[in-house]
């Protein structure tokens, strides 16, 4: 395992962020982690990159437990993990060069010998599809799809054993973004890291992740590989989820069974007892508002849901 | 006669880097009860284009000439008061980013019932009742509690209704909404598009609806517009044009979409989008388009009928020779 958390914890003052949430990622997967707004997706990125403390819970990487390490103690650690940001305008450095944003992470690492640094540099702009007359301009004079190269080359320069990916796509186009997914499956490929994708758009995972977990107010509802999700969603919530993004067939999306949830997201600073979805969901009954369904796999599939309706020979449907 | 009908419509800014051509004649109609698409990438001019109709543009920097006539009325020239009571009225918009839409400092109910006082001409109490009538059309729960709120206690979804209930309390004829479901979550998506098919079947409300997205326009449109650096490319029903893209850049952006991944591959369009600044003789998307001749680049194709009711402007329509 290259990541592993264990009932993570995340509570920012009364906002209960991310709360009991356990996860893993082998060597060289894509997990691909969905959730709309106010899930707690982008906290538990920022926890597995110590960019914030988790309340509680552990955090281990590679086997060893960095949850909490100190500042310098961690230093070390982050050769093996790095992130890209959503946002390619506000995330690199707009004073500094491509090469020395690139350059960066190395100069960080004591890698100080500059032909050393020039030459890697320049290979992975080529990996990333940079020209390496790119080298000496600036963020702005840069297209998006340009610069979230630059953001993924950065993230890259060390080969981290551990990539997170918070919404790498999608402030692109879907020209661009397309390109920009094509680039991150080649470099998965071919540099084998493992990574965190954290996404809201459903269609990336199904395209990019090996396994997918979906999180709803701070908790993981379901998770299993990535088609049998899409082919047999077991959450109320993932198939909600799933029947509500529009797919761009005109003569199937008019044909398709929409499952519309009633209300809004309750707030993560009061989440409803029992199941957190209870509120929303067309199948809730008595046991949902009181008890809380723990994330259960009768069937040992790899594949499992956190809620009272599923059993070894039943998968609820919320459609009907 | 349509409702709405767009001649020619060029609309260009002065900029410190010289002129921008936004929008590079434009033609389009619009029924009533019709809900048509303007999709296309950043950049394109699908924006421009809808806010052209209520004159939503700075007037200092904004170069516009075509026609644009509503309901036999032409709009461009009409002066400043009357266009007034036009906007709001006939013609609203929603746009994108409700929490910058809405005034923080007042209740929702003041805003709503402010566009019904200024253009209806009701009593406060008339309005009010209105007001909660508007907030239920749009699956508001508990309209009264929320009329007293302001904007900040509303969550995303909530905070769209409101805007889109503003838009239609005087029953607009048009209603332009510009991305109005890109800032709100899939599941939140689909309740606010369900809202507008509800006000165009029981209002008539024809809707102009901009975006990105190619899922929303076969989830509702009924014709759609493909723009491409400030022209249309193609125009066609929403069934026929998803059957049968005949543009190259239509097809492009339709493969590029992660779902259309072929062998885990997804489709690029390489290259970039041309610079407003220059508009060279020669169709935009030439040096993009793996179908491009040398006709692509010694002149530019003109949107020309493939077909029923379908436009495309490509000499090479589909990728035949």
């Amino acid at each position: 395992m290259i990541l592993r958390i264990d009932n993570l914890v995340k509570h920012y003052g009364p906002v209960r962020a991310v709360d009991g949430l356990s996860l893993e990622i082998g060597e060289g997967e894509v997990l691909g982690l969905v959730g709309e707004s106010g899930s707690g997706k982008s906290t538990v990125g920022k926890c597995v990159l110590r960019l914030t403390e988790p309340t509680a819970g552990t955090i281990e990487l590679g086997g060893r437990d960095i949850t909490h390490l100190s500042r310098r103690a961690m230093r070390p650690l982050r050769r093996d993990v790095h992130m890209v940001f959503q946002d390619p305008f506000s995330s690199l450095n707009p004073r500094f060069t491509i090469e020395r944003i690139v350059a960066e992470p190395l100069l960080r690492h004591k890698v100080t010998d500059r032909r050393e640094v020039a030459g890697r540099v320049a290979a992975m702009l080529e990996k990333v599809g940079l020209r390496q007359e790119m080298r000496k301009r600036f963020p702005h004079e840069l297209s998006g799809g340009q610069r979230q190269r630059v953001g993924l080359a950065r993230a890259l320069i060390l080969e981290p054993k551990l990539v997170v990916a918070d919404e790498p796509v999608s402030a692109l186009d879907v020209s661009v973004q397309a390109s920009v997914l094509n680039l991150i499956t080649d470099l998965q490929r071919d540099m084998g890291f493992s990574c965190l994708f954290i996404t809201h758009d459903l269609s990336v995972v199904e395209f990019l992740a090996d396994r997918i977990a979906v999180m709803y107010l701070g908790k993981i509802v379901e998770s299993g590989p990535t088609a049998e999700i899409f082919a047999g969603p077991r959450h109320p919530y993932t198939q909600a989820l799933l029947s509500a993004a529009p797919v761009a067939d005109p003569a199937r999306q008019r044909e398709r069974r929409r499952i519309v949830l009633g209300g809004d997201v309750p707030s993560p600073m009061d989440p409803p007892s029992g199941c957190r979805f209870h509120t929303r969901c067309p199948l809730a009954y008595d046991e949902c508002r009181t008890s809380e369904p723990l994330l259960n796999d009768p069937r040992g599939s790899g594949h499992p849901a956190a809620c009272h309706l599923v059993t070894a020979d039943r998968v609820p449907d919320a459609a009907k | 006669m349509s409702l709405l009908e767009i001649t020619d419509l060029k609309v260009g800014f002065d900029t410190e880097d010289g002129h921008v051509q936004a929008v590079r004649d434009i033609s389009l109609t619009l029924d009533e009860g019709e809900i048509l698409a303007l999709c296309g990438e950043s950049g394109c001019g699908k924006s421009v284009t809808a806010m052209s109709i209520p004159r939503l543009l700075p007037p200092a920097t904004t170069r516009l000439t075509g026609s644009i006539r509503l309901d036999g009325r032409e709009l461009t020239t009409l002066p400043e008061p009357e266009m007034r009571q036009v906007r709001g009225k006939t013609v609203s918009v929603v746009f994108q980013e409700p929490m910058t839409s809405l005034n923080p400092s007042f209740t929702v109910g003041y805003q709503i019932t402010e566009v019904l006082r200024r253009h209806e001409r009701l009593s406060r109490q008339a309005a009010n009742q209105r007001a909660v009538e508007l907030l239920e059309l749009v699956g508001i729960p508990a309209p009264v509690r929320r009329m007293k709120e302001y904007p900040h206690q509303l969550s995303g979804g909530m905070r769209q209704r409101v805007m889109i209930a503003i838009a239609v309390a005087c029953s607009p004829r048009v209603l332009i909404a510009d991305e109005p479901t890109t800032a709100l979550d899939v599941t939140i998506q689909a309740g606010v598009l369900d809202v507008f098919r509800d006000l165009r079947d029981r209002l008539g409300t024809a809707i102009i609806l901009i975006t990105h997205d190619l899922g929303v326009v076969a989830d509702i449109a009924d014709r759609a517009m493909v723009m491409y650096a400030g022209r249309a490319v193609e125009q066609a029903p929403v069934a026929e044009l998803f059957a049968r893209p005949r543009h190259p850049y239509t097809l492009g952006l339709m493969n590029a979409l992660p779902s259309a991944a072929v062998n885990g591959r997804l489709a690029e369009i390489p290259g970039m989008v041309p610079s407003p600044l220059s508009d060279p003789d020669q169709c935009a998307f030439h040096d993009r388009c793996r179908f491009a001749q040398d006709d692509c680049r010694a002149s530019r194709p003109p949107l020309e009928r493939q077909g029923d009711d379908h436009l495309a402007a490509c000499f090479h329509p589909g990728g035949q020779s």
